[in-house]
């Protein structure tokens, strides 16, 4: 008797797992795993949407070696994410920890400083940055007031171009924040009596005690921003579209040109399974590197 | 009396800074709010100055709310929020639907079809664009709103895994209580989890709709006709090189844009905290 009751709960249980995710289920078939199997099929072809797809092997991966724009691609992605992740990590804690006071107002500053986050991606923003950093831009007209004339803006140069984009990444630094917050708050105050009691100064505390306690959070971050800062376009198109001489034309605003501008949409293929690569060997090394520094707290 | 002048100038110093930061964090928006109040003509004088010589208000949002190549902006607005809503209510009904089940449902699978949908987190939208723009295309959804709203309306992992960690919070308990009390699956879904979880209900909503509402990349690839153009790629049309020459109603138009976001935000600011703090949290 209990063991047909266990049966058929257990059958009841199947059936109602698989009605509540099916509409995901299909989801995941047709917008995820359809796309995926096709873009790994279209890597390996010649197609510009007007032919049928003509299978060519590896000569698509093997375009990549000679392409420059491909090379200058990665490396334009790689030093923003590089420069950007840990700028706006470390500022995001430097604030969490400023803010992680007793005083009036900290709602106040806490949301001042998240509205950016929350429409950083919007072209609006976009356009800001444009305006501020470009001919004729606030920047520009700013130093014309002290009496210093640049002949070429920021966005004008291609040394100084990509800083404007890194510059609005900082700028969005205020979910970062909102997580450390949340961490620091999680430190047992015990520990920070303790370590004064035993005549601890701040930078020591920061080190042994704070430091170690949000490296869980830290990595979180981390892991999150990486991808986010693989994954940057919008930018990179409204701001200064890949130029001045690609030193800002990012993986994906690549990837886009490729596909949308050329039609050689075997081609943009094989760039987006190279980048899923990238991003999972990234990934992949950071997990494989949280046993070192990552302190999980047992309960 | 020295130990309460010591904490007076330490507020002092923690207000001092934590203004002069909030003030450098506004000041894009407050120069785009003032220069959409500024002429054409004197745009470009002291373009850092934030007080206009000469004000043009009504003419800049008049000429803005136009529109670009005849159509009016509010089409371009239309648009959007149709995508919005019918991609926001599917994605969160669905992400909700599918997170009750990976938190408290045993069934057969669970755990691959967990794993599946947290390796569609990791893998970024934009590499799938090209073979979904293929695929449209063959079904002739190219150019349609749907196309827009179809990526984000089966749900989206992020969301399953905000409220599944919401949910693993509440305590098992409650789902037992109700089972003894003779309440089905479906009915512990509706009368006890539902109503618990609507704070992250509410946090998953905001952030689709401000998701679907700034998204650039798909429309730009799915959509060639303006008139389904939704309000960023709008924005884009405005900035055309070869018929840029109206700063004023692009400002204008970009303030539009950002009003329902902030507002919401406004309104909603502790659901959206939160609903970020927790998802560093518990992983």
């Amino acid at each position: 008797m209990t063991k047909t009751a266990f049966q058929s709960k257990r059958s009841k249980d199947n059936a109602t797992g698989y009605i509540l995710i099916a509409p995901w289920l299909i989801g995941f078939f047709l917008m995820f795993l359809v796309p995926m199997v096709m873009s790994l099929y279209l890597s390996f072809t010649n197609y510009t949407m007007l032919n049928v797809p003509k299978w060519i092997g590896l000569k698509n991966y093997s375009r990549m070696l000679t392409d420059k724009d491909f090379w200058q691609s990665l490396k334009v992605t790689f030093s923003y994410t590089f420069i950007l992740v840990p700028l706006r990590l470390a500022f995001a804690l430097i604030v969490a920890m400023i803010l992680n006071t007793k005083h009036k107002g900290i709602g106040v500053y806490r949301a001042v400083y998240y509205i950016p986050s929350i429409i950083g991606g919007s072209i609006a923003v976009s356009i800001i940055w444009k305006e501020i950093f470009g001919n004729n831009g606030v920047l520009m007209s700013l130093l014309g007031a002290f009496g210093i004339h640049q002949k070429v803006s920021v966005l004008g140069n291609p040394h100084t171009a990509i800083w404007a984009i890194i510059s609005l990444g900082v700028w969005q630094f205020g979910s970062s924040m909102l997580i450390f917050l949340a961490a620091l708050k999680q430190i047992p105050a015990t520990y920070y009596e303790a370590a004064r009691i035993d005549g601890a100064g701040s930078f020591c505390i920061f080190r042994k005690i704070t430091l170690p306690m949000i490296t869980p959070v830290i990595f979180f971050n981390l892991v999150l921003q990486l991808i986010n800062g693989f994954k940057v376009f919008t930018e990179g198109y409204i701001i200064t579209d890949g130029g001045p001489m690609n030193s800002t034309l990012f993986y994906v605003l690549n990837l886009y040109r490729r596909a949308f501008t050329y039609f050689d949409m075997g081609y943009s293929c094989a760039l987006a399974w190279i980048l899923i690569l990238i991003m999972g060997i990234f990934t992949a090394v950071l997990f494989k590197t949280q046993d070192s520094w990552v302190y999980y707290e047992k309960k | 009396m020295s130990s309460s002048v010591k904490k007076r100038l330490r507020s002092v110093r923690f207000h001092f800074l934590t203004i002069l930061l909030g003030l450098i964090m506004i000041y894009p928006l407050v120069w785009l709010l003032m220069s959409s109040f500024k002429s054409n003509r004197t745009m470009f004088q002291n373009t850092f100055s934030l007080w206009p010589t000469e004000w043009d208000i009504l003419k800049n949002y008049q000429s803005g709310w136009s529109g670009v190549s005849g159509i009016p902006f509010g089409k371009f607005i239309l648009n959007t929020l149709i995508v919005d809503l019918i991609g926001t209510a599917g994605c969160v009904v669905f992400s909700v639907m599918a997170a009750y089940a990976f938190a408290r449902i045993q069934f057969v699978g669970r755990k691959f079809w967990f794993t599946c949908c947290i390796i569609t987190m990791l893998i970024p939208s934009q590499v799938m664009v090209v073979p979904q723009y293929i695929i449209f295309k063959k079904m002739g959804l190219i150019n349609t709103l749907i196309s827009l709203a179809l990526p984000w309306f089966f749900g989206t992992a992020f969301f399953v895994f905000l409220i599944m960690q919401f949910i693993r919070g509440l305590p098992i308990e409650l789902d037992e209580a109700a089972e003894i009390d003779g309440c089905s699956r479906i009915g512990i879904f509706f009368r006890i989890i539902f109503p618990l979880t609507s704070p992250a209900i509410v946090t998953s909503t905001i952030f689709s709709f401000y998701w679907i509402w700034q998204d650039f990349f798909q429309p730009l690839v799915f959509m060639s006709k303006p008139q389904l153009y939704t309000v960023s790629l709008a924005l884009n049309l405005f900035l055309d090189p070869n018929s840029l020459n109206n700063y004023g109603g692009l400002f204008a138009m970009s303030i539009i844009s950002l009003i329902p976001v902030i507002a919401i935000f406004l309104i909603f600011q502790k659901y959206l905290v939160e609903g970020i703090a927790t998802t560093g949290m518990k992983n």
